[in-house]
């Protein structure tokens, strides 16, 4: 711990509130659809299977939240043995 | 007319069964008659906490279930007449409670009561939702800490959604009981300060109860903290609240437990 860190404690308060705010903005506007990830997957997943086997582990939901921006990123793999084209969607 | 007040709060560990008797015995001290109902089922702890463990031969869920009539369930506390316990099965899980059961021994309670508390157990789930169903006012019982508020939002998302008076278009009345509050260490920026939580959480406050010795040496010998050592400062705060809930105009303060006793007035109040 440095002298300073010694002499002035940083204040975490103020941490915990904005990461608080953060977080329940989001969770609130999900409010009654609460496993929107879980969702975006099955649906995903359906679409895909009507056209490609894929096998269910090989698609990647996944969410980074950002404070003004939030990126959502879906990788699915496609075998090429089935001889179809290989696409990765993001 | 009756009220049927819940306790409850997401999080455990956060205060519901001691904030439940706390404000329970204050109401009853002031004249009110007053019935506490342990809703956790499977691990009861208001019988503990009220020192009333000794004395429970049936529970809700033998009331639910027809074994035992409800004026044979309920158990009146030793200090304060008007003060009464239902407890919960210690022996059975949460699913034995019906919709319709908790329904009737709900209407029954308000039937000879003033005040019906309903002491939530943790978790969403169908104990703690059949504990707000029918609740005119909820307490919202908050540390301020992280997990405890992100759990308290989603718990004011039920009771918007969730309780009877809410489907049928009115709303419960919300307010927010902030525990284990220490007014020094929020000062110092180590603890989410009480405006914070107002801001973050935006249900008004009914009482700030501050960390406090008191509250355990209560539960260790088996009374509300209010009839245990009513100058404690955790016994001033939840009378306070207590009074605020009955509808009286109580000046927000943060009672302490110093030697020279002062109250710190506290202006503000959430919307």
């Amino acid at each position: 711990m440095s002298l300073l860190a010694w002499i002035k404690p940083r204040a975490s308060a103020p941490v915990a509130r904005d990461r608080l705010k953060v977080l329940l903005a989001y969770e609130r506007t999900f409010r009654g659809q609460p496993d929107l990830i879980g969702i975006l997957r099955e649906e995903i997943m359906a679409v895909i299977c009507r056209h490609v086997a894929v096998p269910p582990d090989k698609v990647q939901v996944r969410m980074d939240r950002g404070q003004t921006v939030s990126t959502l990123a879906i990788d699915i793999e496609i075998p090429t043995s089935h001889g179809t084209l290989a696409a990765t969607g993001s | 007319m009756a009220k049927v007040l819940v306790v409850t709060s997401g999080k455990g560990g956060v205060g519901k069964t001691t904030s439940t008797a706390g404000l329970g015995a204050a109401l009853a001290q002031s004249g009110q008659t007053v019935v506490v109902v342990d809703f956790d089922v499977g691990l009861r702890n208001l019988d503990l906490v009220l020192g009333a463990e000794r004395r429970v031969v049936f529970d809700l869920v033998n009331v639910i279930q027809g074994v035992a009539k409800l004026p044979q369930a309920l158990i009146r506390d030793k200090r304060l007449d008007t003060l009464w316990l239902l407890p919960a099965s210690q022996t059975r899980d949460k699913d034995a409670l019906t919709s319709n059961g908790v329904a009737r021994v709900i209407a029954e309670l308000k039937q000879k009561f003033d005040w019906v508390i309903c002491d939530s157990p943790a978790g969403i789930e169908r104990g703690a939702t059949l504990a707000m169903r029918h609740a005119d006012a909820a307490v919202i019982v908050t540390n301020p800490e992280v997990s405890s508020v992100r759990d308290s939002d989603r718990i004011i998302g039920l009771l918007d959604a969730k309780t009877e008076k809410a489907e049928k278009g009115g709303r419960v009345d919300k307010h927010l009981l902030i525990t284990r509050f220490d007014a020094a260490r929020a000062a110092r920026g180590e603890m989410l300060n009480i405006d914070d939580v107002l801001e973050i959480l935006s249900v008004p406050l009914v009482g700030i109860v501050p960390e406090s010795e008191e509250v355990l040496r209560a539960s260790n010998v088996g009374s509300p903290v209010t009839l245990c050592n009513p100058a404690s400062a955790a016994a001033r705060a939840y009378c306070d609240a207590a009074r605020r809930l009955a509808g009286e105009n109580v000046p927000m303060t943060i009672p302490t437990d110093k030697k020279r006793l002062f109250t710190k007035l506290f202006g503000r109040r959430a919307a």
